[in-house]
C-alpha cells in the first residue's frame, strides 16, 4: 500500500526548522527564562523524530549523518572538562564564573562556564534519545 | 630526581609503550623499556654511600590530605637494597626478554607496560612509609601479576594461574588492609615510623594480636607460604621473563620484605615470633619435598622458590626473637636477620639465572618437561654451566654464595637453644632438624634439576626441536647473575658492608643505630667446632644418595590423596562460590522486566511506609488550602479517564496514547500552578516518549499473553496491591508533607542568591547548571551508559539473528 504522506512531509519541512530555531533560543535563554540544555536538547530530538516520523529512518540517517554515540561522548566531555577547568585555577570542582562582555551585534550579553557545562548536557540528551529512538525504530 | 618521581618513572613510561610499540616495529620494543630500569639502578647506585653512613631520605606528596593519605617515599638500608633488587633485577630481565619475546608474534606493547606497571608498583611497596599508599601499590602489583601470568590469555592454564594468584594474593591484600587499619587506630597514625616509635605501647592493646595476624596473612599470601602457597606453581605459566623477574625475585619476596619492616612494630610479641618460624619453616620443609615430584622445570623451580621463601621467612623470625632478650644473646639472633637478608639477595641471584635457563631450554628445545629432556651438556654448554653454578648455589655447595648463607642459616636454627622463655627445653631440637631435612631435600632438587636436564642420554625423538644453544644475547642476563653468584663467595664481605649491614640496621633499630654497628663477618671456614659443619656435610652425603636412589623411593609421591590437596580445596572453593553465587542471582534475576519493576515498587513502598510509621510522619492539616477551580477538576476528570483507559483498554495502541495524555494533562497541571519550566520538559518528553514507545511497539510480546487462568488473577492482584501500595504512599507523603513545614523552604535561599552569586535568573536552570550540578553531570553520565547498554543490547539481538539466518542458508 502506497501511502500519501504529502501534507505531513511539506509541513515538516518548515516546521522542523522553527523547532530547532526554539530549541536554540530556549537553551540560550534558560539561564533567565524557562529553557535550558535538557529541555533544549530535547526540543531538538521531538524536531528529528518529527522528521522521522515524516519521511523514514533511512532518509533522516541519510540526512543527518551523526553518529549520535560520538555526540553523546562530546557532550558528555565538554560537561566534566567544564567542571573539572575550574582545579585549574585551582577553586574547587564546578566553581563557575561568569561576566558581561560587549559582543558585535548582541550588544551586552553575559557568558557563563554555565552555558558551557549546559552545552554538553544538550548535546548528550541529543544524542542519547536519538540513538536509543534509532536503535529501538532500526531494529527489525 | 625527586624519589617520588623515581616511583612512577616505570609507569609514566609504560604511557608511551603502545604507541613505540606501533610505530617503530624495526626495534624490539624491550630496547627502548631498559633504559627505565638501567636508568633508575644508576639512580638509587647514588644512594649507597650516604644510606651505609646511616641517613635516610624522605620525599612526600600530599594524595588526598583531607583524610591524610599520602605518598612518601622512605629511603633506608632495607628499601634500598629491595629498590636496587627490583631496577637491577628488572634490567636483567628486560634484556632477557628482548631475546626471548619475539617482536613479531608477541604483543609486546601489552607485556611492557604490564612490566612497567608492576615495576612502579614494587618500588612503591618497598619504598612506602604511609600504611595506605603500601596497600595501594601492594593491590598493584596483584595486578600488574594478574595481567602477567594472564599474558597467553588464549591458554586456558594461563587464565587459571593468573586468577588464581589474584584470588589469593588479593584476599591477603584485604587481610592486611584490616591489619593496617587497626594498626592506624591504635597508634593514631599511619606511618610506619611512627608507629615503630610507639611499638612498646601498642603491644598491650586489644586488637594488637588480631592486627599483627591479618599483617601476616598479607604477607604469607604474596610469600607463598604455606598454606597460601599453591598460587604460585600455576603462576608459572607466566612467560619466563616474568616468572624470574615477579615470582622468584622480587614481588614474591614483596612479603619478606612486610615481615622485616614490620619487625620493629610486631616483634615485641612472641606470637610474631611463632607464626612467622613455624610458618616459615614448614614451607622451607614443604617446598623442598614436593619440589622433587615436579616433572616440569619451572614447576621445579617454583617450588624451590616455595621453599627457599620460607627459609628467608624463617629467619626473619628467629632474627626477632632479639627483641625478646638482653645481653650478648641479642647479637645471636641479630646474625639471623643478618643471614636473612644475605640469603634474600642470593636467592635473587641464583634462582634468577636459574629461571632463565629453564627459559632458554624451552625456548631451545620446546618443552619443560624433565622426562623428556637430557644430555644437554654437550649441545648448550654455556647455559649448563649457568645451571651448574645456579643449582649448586642452591643447593649449598661451597665456592657458591648459597654456601654461606645456608650455613648461617643452619647456624640461625641452632641459635634457638639459647632462647628458653617458655622451658622450651629440648623442643628447639625440632627447628635445626626441620631445617637439616629441608636442605637435604633442597640438595636433590637441585642435583636433579640440573643433571636431569643437562646429563643423562639425549632424547631427540622426544623433543619438539632440534636443541642448540641460546643466542649470545639471551645468555648475558643469566651469565651477569651467574657470576655475582662466584663474586659474592669471595667477597661477601663487601656485599654485607654495602647492602646487608643497613638493610639489618632498619630491622633491628633497637640493637643497631648505624648500619656500621652491626658487627658481622662473613666467614665461610668456621673451624672444626661448628656444628653447622657437619650438618652440611651430612646433607652432602644424605642428599647424594639420596639423588642416585631417586627412582627408588618417589613413588611415595603417589600415596598421598590428591582430593585432600590444597589445591583440590581451593578448586572445591571456587566451584562453591561460583555456583553459589549463580544460584542465588538466578533466583531474582530472572530477566523479566515486570518481576524488576514489584521488587522496586515493593521496595519503595517498604521504605517510605517503614519511615513514616516508626517517626511518626503523617499529619493532616486542611487549614489554609486554596479553593479548587473549575478547570482543575476538568484536568483532573480528563487525568482520570485516560488512566482508566490504559487499564482496560485491550488495544496497546489505546494505552500508549492514553499514557500521553496522561502525560499532557500533567503538564496542563504545571502550567497551571505556574512552572513552565516542568511544564515544558513534560510536554517535550511526553512527545518524545510517545514516539519511542511507537518504535518499541514492534518488539513487545501480545497483549493477551497473560489474559488466561488463574496465574493471571494471582498476577492482576499483585500488580494491583503494588499499584495501590505506591499511589497511597505517594499521596500520603504529599498530604504530609503539605500539612507541616518544620524546615523553612530552600526556596527562599535560590531567591536570593540566583542572581548576585549565580549570575542567572532562571531557578530551576541554575539549579540544575550550578547549586546542583553535580547531580546533573552524574545523571548525563548514568544516561550516556544507558544508552551504551541499550546499543549494546539491541546490536547483540541483531547480530544473533543474522547469525541465525546465516545457519537457516545453510
Amino acid at each position: 500500500m502506497k501511502t500519501n504522506d504529502l501534507i505531513i512531509q511539506t509541513t515538516t519541512k518548515v516546521v522542523f526548522f522553527i523547532i530547532f530555531l526554539f530549541s536554540i533560543h530556549i537553551f540560550f535563554a534558560g539561564h533567565y527564562t524557562p529553557g535550558g540544555g535538557f529541555v533544549g536538547g530535547l526540543v531538538m530530538s521531538s524536531a528529528i523524530v518529527l522528521l522521522m516520523l515524516a519521511f523514514d529512518l533511512k532518509t533522516v540517517r541519510d540526512m543527518l549523518p551523526f553518529n549520535y554515540t560520538v555526540i553523546t561522548a562530546i557532550g558528555l566531555l565538554i560537561s566534566l572538562l567544564t567542571a573539572a577547568g575550574s582545579i585549574y585555577f585551582n577553586v574547587p570542582f564546578f566553581t563557575h564564573v561568569y561576566d558581561y562582555f560587549n559582543l558585535p551585534l548582541l550588544g551586552e550579553t553575559s557568558i557563563h562556564t554555565a552555558m558551557f557545562f549546559d552545552t554538553g548536557v544538550y548535546l548528550v540528551v541529543v544524542g542519547v534519545t536519538m540513538n536509543i529512538i534509532q536503535m529501538i525504530g532500526g531494529d527489525e | 630526581m625527586s624519589l617520588i618521581f623515581a616511583i612512577f618513572l616505570p609507569i609514566l613510561v609504560a604511557i608511551v609503550i603502545p604507541f613505540l610499540f606501533k610505530k617503530i616495529s624495526s626495534i624490539h620494543t624491550g630496547w627502548f623499556v631498559l633504559i627505565v630500569p638501567v636508568v633508575l639502578v644508576g639512580h638509587y647506585v647514588t644512594y649507597i654511600s650516604a644510606i651505609m653512613d646511616g641517613t635516610t631520605y624522605i620525599d612526600k606528596f600530599e594524595w588526598i590530605p583531607s583524610l591524610d593519605i599520602s605518598v612518601v617515599s622512605y629511603i633506608d638500608g632495607l628499601s634500598l637494597l629491595f629498590s636496587l633488587l627490583i631496577t637491577g633485577i628488572g634490567a636483567l630481565v628486560v634484556l632477557y626478554s628482548v631475546f626471548y619475546l619475539d617482536k613479531d608474534r608477541e604483543k609486546l606493547g601489552n607485556f611492557y607496560v604490564y612490566l612497567l606497571l608492576f615495576m612502579s608498583a614494587m618500588l612503591g611497596v618497598v619504598q612506602s612509609d604511609h600504611l595506605i599508599s603500601l596497600y595501594f601499590f601492594w593491590e598493584l602489583t596483584s595486578i600488574s601479576s594478574f595481567l602477567l601470568i594472564g599474558y597467553w590469555y588464549t591458554k586456558d592454564r594461563s587464565r587459571f594461574g593468573a586468577l588464581k594468584s589474584m584470588m589469593i594474593t588479593v584476599f591477603g591484600g584485604l587481610m592486611m588492609l584490616g591489619g593496617f587499619v587497626l594498626l592506624g587506630i591504635m597508634g593514631e597514625t599511619f606511618s610506619i615510623r611512627e608507629l615503630i616509635e610507639q611499638a612498646p605501647t601498642l603491644v598491650g592493646q586489644e586488637f594488637f594480636i588480631l592486627a599483627l595476624v591479618l599483617v601476616l596473612i598479607g604477607a604469607f599470601t604474596k610469600s607463598a607460604q604455606f598454606p597460601f602457597y599453591i598460587w604460585l606453581p600455576d603462576a608459572m605459566e607466566a612467560p619466563t621473563p616474568v616468572s624470574a623477574y615477579l615470582h622468584s625475585a622480587t614481588m614474591v619476596k614483596a612479603g619478606l620484605y612486610l615481615v622485616a619492616r614490620f619487625t620493629p612494630i610486631f616483634a615485641l610479641s612472641e606470637v610474631w615470633v611463632w607464626l612467622v618460624t613455624g610458618v616459615g619453616l614448614l614451607t622451607l620443609l614443604w617446598g623442598s619435598f614436593f619440589a622433587v615430584k615436579q616433572t616440569d622445570l619451572k614447576a621445579i623451580l617454583a617450588f624451590s622458590t616455595v621453599s627457599q621463601l620460607g627459609l628467608i621467612m624463617s629467619l626473619l623470625g628467629i632474627g626477632s626473637i632479639s627483641y625478646h632478650v638482653t645481653g650478648d644473646l641479642v647479637t645471636i639472633f641479630t646474625f639471623a636477620s643478618f643471614a636473612a637478608i644475605f640469603h634474600l639477595m642470593n636467592h635473587a641471584t641464583f634462582k634468577g639465572s636459574l629461571f632463565m635457563i629453564a627459559g632458554i631450554v624451552d625456548h631451545e628445545t620446546g618443552t619443560r618437561d624433565i622426562r623428556k629432556l637430557g644430555g644437554l651438556m654437550s649441545l648448550m654448554p654455556i647455559s649448563f654451566t649457568i645451571a651448574m653454578i645456579g643449582s649448586f648455589s642452591m643447593a649449598g655447595i661451597p665456592l657458591f654464595n648459597g654456601f654461606l648463607s645456608k650455613e648461617m642459616f643452619l647456624d640461625a636454627t641452632l641459635s634457638l637453644q639459647h632462647f628458653n622463655v617458655h622451658s622450651l627445653e629440648s623442643w628447639w631440637m625440632l627447628f635445626p632438624i626441620v631445617a637439616w631435612i629441608a636442605s637435604v631435600f633442597t640438595f636433590v632438587y637441585s642435583l636433579y634439576f640440573v643433571l636431569h636436564t643437562f646429563r643423562g642420554k639425549y632424547k631427540p625423538d622426544l623433543l619438539p626441536k632440534k636443541a642448540h644453544e641460546a643466542p649470545i644475547g639471551m645468555l648475558i642476563s643469566p651469565a651477569v647473575l651467574a657470576v655475582l653468584v662466584i663474586i659474592i663467595f669471595f667477597v661477601p664481605n663487601y656485599f654485607g658492608n654495602t647492602f646487608i649491614k643497613p638493610a639489618v640496621a632498619a630491622i633491628q633499630p633497637l640493637a643497631y643505630k648505624v648500619p656500621a654497628d652491626v658487627g658481622f663477618h662473613i666467614k665461610a671456614w668456621h673451624g672444626f667446632d661448628s656444628i653447622a659443619l657437619y650438618m652440611t656435610l651430612g646433607v652432602f652425603l644424605i642428599g647424594f644418595l639420596l639423588y642416585k636412589s631417586i627412582a627408588k623411593w618417589t613413588p611415595i609421591y603417589g600415596m598421598l590423596p590428591a582430593r585432600m590437596s590444597l589445591n583440590g580445596f581451593y578448586d572445591w572453593l571456587m566451584n562453591l562460590s561460583d555456583k553459589g553465587a549463580n544460584r542465588l542471582s538466578s533466583s531474582y534475576m530472572t530477566g523479566s522486566i515486570r518481576s524488576y519493576l514489584i521488587y522496586m515498587f515493593a521496595a519503595v513502598i517498604a521504605l517510605l511506609a517503614f519511615t513514616m510509621w516508626t517517626k511518626d510522619a503523617f499529619v493532616i492539616n486542611l487549614t489554609n488550602l486554596a479553593p479548587i477551580q473549575f478547570f482543575e477538576i476538568l484536568i483532573s476528570v480528563v487525568l482520570i479517564i485516560s488512566t482508566i483507559t490504559i487499564l482496560v483498554t485491550k488495544s496497546r495502541l489505546t494505552a500508549i496514547i492514553s499514557l500521553g495524555a496522561v502525560g499532557y494533562t500533567v503538564a496542563l497541571f504545571y502550567i497551571i500552578f505556574k512552572a513552565p519550566d516542568l511544564a515544558l520538559t513534560q510536554l517535550v518528553i511526553e512527545t518524545v516518549s510517545v514516539a519511542l514507545f511507537l518504535g518499541a511497539f514492534y518488539h513487545l510480546p501480545k497483549m493477551d499473553k497473560y489474559e488466561k487462568g488463574k496465574e493471571d488473577r494471582l498476577f492482576r492482584l499483585n500488580n494491583f496491591l503494588i499499584a495501590l501500595g505506591v499511589g497511597v504512599m505517594v499521596s500520603l507523603i504529599a498530604i504530609a508533607s503539605h500539612s507541616q513545614k518544620l524546615v523553612k523552604s530552600i526556596s527562599e535561599y535560590y531567591k536570593e542568591t540566583v542572581y548576585s552569586e549565580a549570575g542567572g535568573g532562571n531557578i530551576v536552570n541554575v539549579i540544575l547548571v550550578d547549586y546542583r550540578g553535580f547531580d546533573t553531570l552524574f545523571e548525563i553520565s548514568v544516561l550516556t551508559i544507558a544508552s551504551l547498554g541499550i546499543i549494546g543490547m539491541i546490536t547483540v539481538r541483531l547480530a544473533k539473528k543474522k547469525g541465525d539466518r546465516k545457519v537457516e542458508n545453510k
